[in-house]
C-alpha cells in the first residue's frame, strides 16, 4: 500500500489522525496533514483505510488499495 | 438479520459514497447500487463555496473519488435519476424516468436542499448554493457584477460573503443577528469574524430581518430590509439554511419528520436505512431525536450504518463537529458551542488571532473552537470531549447540538 496526501485539500480536521495515527500527524502552525508513513506495514492497512475514506476533504490517495 | 445479498444506495453524495465505502471496507461483497439524481460522479460540497466559486480549482478537483477508485469499489451507480418513491414492504425504490431497483436493504441518503424566500422563483440574479450546477452559475453571474448582497448570516453565507469579496466584488452580508454565525459562536468569536469581514471591505448589515427581493424585469435590484431599506445588488445569494429532501418518500410509510426519523442504529424501517443531512435519528447520549448537516456526519454516520446493515448493531453517538474556512480564517469546532456557555481561552492569543477557546458549562468542557489552530482544538478534543458522548450529563439541549451545527 503507498499512501499520498493533497496538502491544497486538506481542511485540517485531523479525522486520519484519529483514525490512523502512526501514519498520519498534523503540522502544528496549521493543521495541515503530515504523513509519517507512507508506505505503512500491513497491520496499519484496516486504519489507513478508514482514514483515506472518512477524510472529509479526500485528501489521502491510496495506490495498491489490496 | 442475515447480511443482505444486496444493497441499494438512495444517494450518490459525500453520505451514499461513505457508505458504499464502509460496507465493502467492512468485507461486504454483496451487489451495490447507487442511485443519484445528479449526473456528476460523486463530488465534495465544503470546496464549493470557497475553492470552486474563487475559481482556484476545476470543478473536477471536487470530485471524491477519482474513476479507479470508483471502479475498485464495484458497485453499479445509477445516475442522473432522481428516486420518485419508495415501497418499504418490498424495499424498492421507482425513478423518475421509470426503473424500479430492488435490494435486501435500503439506505436513504438524498441530503437537503436550500431554503428559499417566497419571492425569488422568476428572478433572475437570485442564487442558491448546493450543488456543483449552483456553484458555477453562481461564479458566472458574479463574473460579471458588481454588487452582491448574501442573505443569510452563518456559515454558508459567510464563507460566500468571503469568497466574493477576494474575487474584488463590492458585497454586503445581510441577517438578523449582531455578528456573524452569533447563534454558533457566541459573542467573542462572532464579533472578531465580524471584524475580519469589516477590514476585508464587507458591508455588514446585520441585526434586521429580510423581507424579500425588489426586482426589475425579471432581474433582481435588490434585498429588502423590514426597517423599509433596500439594499440594492446585481447578484443575491440566498443562504437561509436547508431543507431535508423526503419529499419521495410521502406514501413510503416511513416516518418522515424534519428529516428520516430513525432508531438510534439509523435504521428506519426493516431493511431500511437513513444517513448524513437527511437522517434524524435517536441519539442515545441525548435521549432525543437528532439531525446533523456538517460534513464528517456524512462518513461516520455512514460507518455505522454500514455495520447495521452488515448484522453488528451499533448506536451512532457522535461528537460534532465541522470547520469553516473565511478570508484567512481557519475555524475548526469540536462538541457544542451553547449560548450561555463560558469561554475562555486556552491556547495561543486572541489579539495574535491564532487561539483555542474552551467553551464550558456548568464547569465541564462541551465544546472547542479553533482559530488558525487546527491540531490543538483537535489535541483538545480528545482530551475533554469524551464526556460528550453521554450530552445529559453535560446538560446538552438536541436545538443546542443542531444550532452547532453547520
Amino acid at each position: 500500500m503507498k499512501v499520498s496526501v493533497d496538502e491544497d485539500k486538506c481542511c485540517g480536521a485531523g479525522s486520519c489522525v484519529l483514525a490512523a495515527p502512526d501514519v498520519f500527524d498534523q503540522r502544528d502552525e496549521d493543521g495541515i496533514v503530515v504523513l509519517l508513513d507512507a508506505e505503512p506495514g500491513e497491520h496499519l492497512h484496516t486504519a489507513v483505510r478508514e482514514a483515506a475514506d472518512v477524510c472529509p476533504a479526500a485528501a489521502i490517495m491510496l495506490a495498491d488499495r489490496t | 438479520m442475515s447480511t443482505p445479498s444486496d444493497v441499494l444506495v438512495v444517494g450518490a453524495s459525500a453520505a451514499g459514497l461513505a457508505t458504499a465505502e464502509a460496507l465493502r471496507r467492512k468485507g461486504f461483497t454483496g451487489g451495490l447500487t447507487l442511485l443519484g439524481d445528479e449526473l456528476h460522479a460523486p463530488y465534495d460540497r465544503p470546496p464549493l463555496s470557497k475553492q470552486v466559486l474563487a475559481g482556484a480549482w476545476e470543478p473536477e478537483r471536487a470530485l471524491l473519488r477519482g474513476q479507479e477508485v470508483l471502479d475498485a469499489l464495484d458497485a453499479g451507480f445509477v445516475l442522473g435519476d432522481p428516486a420518485a418513491s419508495l415501497d418499504v414492504a418490498t424495499r424498492s425504490v421507482r425513478t423518475a424516468s421509470g426503473k424500479v431497483l430492488r435490494a435486501d436493504a435500503v439506505v436513504v441518503a438524498t441530503g437537503v436542499r436550500p431554503r428559499v424566500l417566497p419571492d425569488q422563483a422568476g428572478l433572475s440574479g437570485v442564487h442558491v448554493l448546493r450543488s456543483l450546477g449552483d456553484a458555477l452559475a453562481l461564479r458566472a453571474d458574479l463574473l460579471t457584477a458588481t454588487r452582491l448582497v448574501v442573505v443569510g448570516d452563518g456559515v454558508l453565507g459567510a464563507e460566500v460573503a468571503s469568497t466574493a469579496c477576494g474575487l474584488g466584488l463590492d458585497v454586503t452580508l445581510a441577517g438578523p443577528q449582531q455578528a456573524p454565525l452569533a447563534a454558533q459562536f457566541g459573542p467573542l468569536v462572532s464579533d472578531l469574524l465580524g471584524q475580519v469581514h469589516a477590514e476585508r471591505g464587507v458591508r455588514l448589515r446585520l441585526g434586521a430581518a429580510v423581507l424579500g427581493l425588489a426586482g426589475r424585469d425579471g432581474r433582481v435590484t435588490g434585498v429588502r430590509l423590514d426597517t423599509g431599506e433596500v439594499l440594492p445588488a446585481d447578484v443575491v445569494v440566498v443562504a437561509l439554511g436547508a431543507i431535508p429532501n423526503t419529499d419521495w418518500l410521502v406514501d413510503s410509510g416511513l416516518k418522515v419528520d424534519n428529516g428520516v426519523v430513525c432508531d438510534a442504529g439509523c435504521r428506519a424501517a426493516d431493511g431500511v436505512y437513513a444517513v448524513g443531512d437527511v437522517a434524524r435519528w435517536h441519539h442515545e447520549g441525548l435521549g432525543t431525536l437528532l439531525r446533523l448537516e456538517n460534513r464528517t456526519n456524512a462518513t461516520e454516520q455512514a460507518a455505522v450504518v454500514a455495520d447495521n446493515i452488515l448484522g453488528v448493531r451499533r448506536s451512532y453517538v457522535p461528537v460534532p463537529y465541522f470547520w469553516t474556512d473565511q478570508f484567512d480564517v481557519k475555524l475548526q469546532i469540536h462538541g457544542v458551542l451553547p449560548a450561555d456557555a463560558e469561554v475562555s481561552v486556552v491556547d495561543g492569543d486572541v489579539a495574535a488571532r491564532r487561539f483555542v477557546a474552551l467553551y464550558e458549562r456548568d464547569g465541564e468542557a462541551v465544546g472547542v473552537l479553533g482559530w488558525n489552530m487546527p491540531k490543538q482544538a483537535r489535541q483538545l478534543r480528545q482530551r475533554v470531549l469524551g464526556q460528550l458522548r453521554d450530552f445529559t450529563g453535560a446538560h446538552v439541549t438536541a436545538v443546542e447540538v443542531e444550532k452547532a451545527d453547520f
